[in-house]
């Protein structure tokens, strides 16, 4: 007992800030550690990036829209594009993704949150001041200028500024392990009763997948930055030639993490894509679990090609080949799941809302850049295509027709869950085709570029050669692409005031996320739900008839209902009882791995009690925090530190212990 | 006690009955392998390599280092009675042990701070040559994640002076023991790669 009485007054005298209380406000947002909220955050501020990240893509499409274009400076394209790619890759893609893995995984999963809630905002405010550390670099002398690969020796020019490179680098970097960490504890531990890990959505799967793709590539572009900034800043050797070191060894490390991390890009898409094609054609997935395998299959395969980004160093035959061989091998699963993708669209009830439109879009364009990649797998081929428009046209084609057409077909999807409203479906399809069409006017000719010997990476071309037409139909395609982003902020603005109100299940969909209101309650579930089969909502819904048909489940929610899903879980349950076999039957013989386990039993057997009988009212949630925000904060301090002065160093690392001690001595719920 | 452990997991028990912390700090080694295993990478493509200046092979005081070395690898002995002494809920032998591995530490430390210094007055500093600059950066970062390892105990040890370190709390030194058993088996990789296969 006496520890009991002491504790509390120990903890309040070791508080350095007293506990946040605001629930509206800046101050709730910094100080918020609800996934649901950092994930909004995480999407709105890599929105921002991609808005700025397109900018720099408008600049050099019209300084290369005309022969001898004098829109920018050499030394200002050369910034601009690399920092339009290190925006893309770093602020755009991955935490876009991260800000779905935020707000859609512990739904999915039927968790409260994610494992870790205060590492999920420390993950979140250190990329935001990453990101703003790397473009700090416009003000502080100029932006990095040796292109987002940073292939030594140019980067050691002290002109390229790739200093400010390596720190942001390791800042997001830093962001990235800490989230995937999370990430991957909650899949493997915060599964809600009966989740079985082949009951996941594939969407939770693929987070999975990346997050340890993420937990194992990103140390080894951590330690190629490190030695990078001792070489610019201390004067070591590391890929120096006069000093006895080797710019390959940095290529090394750089496509180590590099080639896993196309994959990070990709499978968030990948998974979301997953998602919604069953919902849009009212089918179950087509061989789930040869999707999920797949997916883990790539995960694995992807850290044995990264030497084919590197067939003209000259490694020689061996290791070509070997490369050229395992880059065909990782085509197949990619494959596999493109078909699997067409199957289940194939017989289905399809409906040709935006969501579905922006997936199909992902599934063409992708299978384009995937043909363009096994090109690439070919090194003969490869050394007439290698630094040429044609690479480029191939890495936007997964890059952009892939992850970005996934990643937009996810916001049109999910839009009313986090919103509660809907967006308008008629500018949604005009931003879809306008998309489509501005987007294989910019890409489409590079191809062509590429294949003519336009070489990347050059601030102009002289007229004559043959690029002058070309180079202008994908300037004009850009600026569709701009128009059409601009019509999405149109769509997505309009619909807070205009959109119709969602219901918790416009779609009909089939996960969890959808079993809860839109927006969800800050403890996502009233009652931590049970789950019995794949896609377990579907199965509260629907039944099978005695002619194959589905039937309506009593008491099931069908179609935006709102009152069905909401609140009385018991109602649910008694739902799910009578269509537990039938769910099984739905799914058919390729589903037959699946062990149709009956885990009723669960629900009474106490382990839940004081979550049941909690109502939604002694539901304990994780108590907002400053500390992460100042932890983070740290960081570029210190980054800066190492830049400038010695005592911004001390202050930076100070900032950051005294935010980890604030957080290990407060307790996460109060 | 109960309203601790729902707060912890947000109301229900985990998937695999092992906790969330336990489960974070083994994926965080995991990504520390690769971190040091870029290192040592690095060194080992470098080590042979014909440079002028001095490498540490040639400055190396073998029968030094390995003291050292022992000394830390005790350290991991003192963490594992650490951690036993908290879990049987003596709370005096927990900050005893806890302080000792601490202070073996600070010994590694030190023997490697005066062991650069060294290095440096011999005349092999990070800039010589490659092989110095992969030589200092590896031991450079093993000796900061030590000294990271350190700030941990010496809060640990504060947190139980404090009463702030009940037997139900047994598991954060658990945690840190995690981290510096793993500093230590990195230490023997590098011990072994660095200073005794011959080189040049």
């Amino acid at each position: 007992m006496a520890t009991v009485t002491t504790e509390p007054r120990a903890l309040l005298r070791s508080r350095i800030l007293r506990r946040p209380t605001a629930t509206t406000g800046i101050w709730s947002w910094v100080t918020t550690v609800d996934h649901k909220r950092i994930g909004i955050l995480y999407g709105v501020t890599s929105f921002v990036f991609f808005l700025v990240g397109g900018l720099e893509a408008m600049l050099i499409r019209l300084q290369l829209a005309r022969p001898n274009g004098t829109v920018v400076t050499a030394e200002a394209y050369n910034q601009i594009f690399t920092m339009h790619g290190l925006t893309m890759i770093f602020l755009v893609v991955m935490p876009l993704s991260a800000a779905f893995f935020n707000y859609m995984l512990p739904l999915m999963i039927g968790a409260r949150d994610v494992a870790f809630p205060r590492l999920n905002a420390f993950s979140y405010w250190v990329f935001l001041f990453g990101g703003l550390f790397l473009y700090s670099s416009f003000l502080l002398g100029g932006a990095p200028s040796g292109g987002w690969f940073g292939y030594a020796p140019l980067s050691e020019q002290p002109a390229q500024h790739m200093h400010m490179y390596a720190l942001g680098l390791i800042i997001l970097g830093i962001s990235s392990t800490v989230a995937a960490v999370n990430f991957a504890v909650t899949v493997i531990n915060m599964r809600a009763p009966g989740m079985s890990l082949f009951r996941m959505p594939v969407f939770v799967w693929m987070t999975f997948v990346v997050s340890f793709l993420l937990i194992f590539a990103l140390p080894v572009l951590t330690i190629g930055l490190v030695e990078l900034f001792f070489d610019v800043t201390y004067g070591t050797h590391f890929f120096d030639v006069a000093g006895g070191g080797d710019p390959v060894l940095w290529q090394h490390f750089f496509w180590l993490f590099g080639h896993p991390e196309v994959y990070i890009l990709v499978l968030p898409a990948m998974g979301i894509v997953s998602e919604i094609l069953p919902v849009f054609a009212r089918k179950p997935l087509f061989g789930y679990p040869v999707v999920v395998l797949s997916g883990i299959a790539i995960g694995f395969m992807g850290w044995g090609v990264w030497a084919h980004h590197m067939f003209v160093v000259g490694l020689g035959p061996v290791a070509n080949s070997a490369f050229a061989l395992s880059t065909m091998f990782i085509a197949v699963p990619t494959g596999v799941k493109i078909f699997n993708w067409l199957a289940t669209l194939w017989g289905g009830d399809i409906r040709f809302r935006t969501p579905l439109l922006f997936a199909l879009g992902f599934i063409a364009m992708f299978i384009i850049g995937g043909l363009s990649g096994v090109t690439h797998a070919v090194v003969p081929a490869d050394y007439q295509q290698s630094d040429t428009y044609y690479i480029v046209a191939h890495f936007h084609y997964v890059l952009f027709g892939g992850s970005i057409f996934g990643l937009f077909a996810g916001i049109y999807y999910w839009w009313p869950k986090i919103t509660g409203r809907m967006l308008s479906e008629a500018i949604g399809k005009v931003h879809f085709w306008l998309m489509l069409v501005g987007f294989n006017l910019t890409f489409g000719p590079m191809h062509i570029l590429g294949l003519e010997g336009m070489p990347r990476r050059i601030y102009r071309y002289q007229p004559g050669l043959g690029f002058d037409f070309w180079n202008m139909v994908s300037t004009v395609g850009a600026f569709l692409i701009g128009t059409s982003v601009l019509l999405f902020l149109y769509n997505a603005v309009r619909s807070f005031r205009h959109g119709q109100v969602a219901g918790p299940d416009p779609w009909d969909a089939r996960t969890l996320e959808w079993a809860t209101t839109s927006p969800p309650p800050p403890h996502n579930f009233e009652e931590v739900p049970v789950v019995h089969a794949l896609d377990d909502f579907w199965h509260r819904k629907y039944a099978e008839g005695v002619d194959g048909r589905l039937v309506p489940v009593v008491a099931g929610g069908a179609n935006g209902d709102p009152t069905g899903n909401e609140g009385s879980g018991a109602d649910a349950e008694a739902a799910v009882a009578p269509n537990e076999s039938a769910g099984v039957d739905l799914r058919g013989g390729g589903e037959a791995a699946l062990p149709p386990t009956v885990q009723g039993e669960d629900h009474d057997s106490g382990a839940y009690g004081d979550a049941h009988g909690g109502g939604g009212h002694g539901i304990h949630m994780p108590s907002p925090s400053y500390y992460p925000a100042i932890a983070a904060l740290g960081l570029p301090i210190l980054c800066y530190g190492l830049l400038y002065s010695s005592i911004l160093v001390i202050d930076g690392a100070l900032t950051l212990l005294v935010g980890l001690f604030g957080w290990a001595t407060e307790p996460s719920a109060e | 006690m109960a309203a601790d452990i729902r707060a912890v997991e947000h109301g229900a028990p985990t998937s695999t009955g092992l906790s969330n912390s336990k489960l974070g700090m083994w994926a965080f080694l995991g990504s520390e392998c690769l971190l040091f295993g870029a290192l040592i990478s690095t060194f080992l493509l470098y080590r042979g390599k014909d440079v002028t200046g001095l490498t540490p092979q040639k400055v190396y005081d073998i029968p030094y280092t390995s003291v050292s070395s022992f000394v830390l690898l005790m350290s991991s002995l003192t963490m594992v009675l650490a951690l036993a002494a908290i879990q049987r809920g003596d709370h005096g032998k927990l900050r005893v042990w806890l302080m000792a591995t601490a202070l073996l530490g600070m010994t590694f430390i030190a023997g490697q701070v005066y062991e650069f210094t060294v290095f440096v007055h011999e005349g092999m500093t990070i800039k010589t040559n490659v092989i110095a600059s992969s030589f200092f950066t590896l031991t450079g970062f093993h000796g900061a994640h030590v000294t990271g390892g350190i700030i941990m105990l010496l809060s640990l040890f504060g947190m139980s002076l404090d009463g702030r370190l009940p037997v139900e709390k047994a598991e954060a030194v658990e945690l840190v023991g995690l981290y510096w058993h793993f500093v230590d088996i990195v230490w023997i990789v590098i011990f072994t790669v660095v200073y005794l296969i011959p080189g040049r």
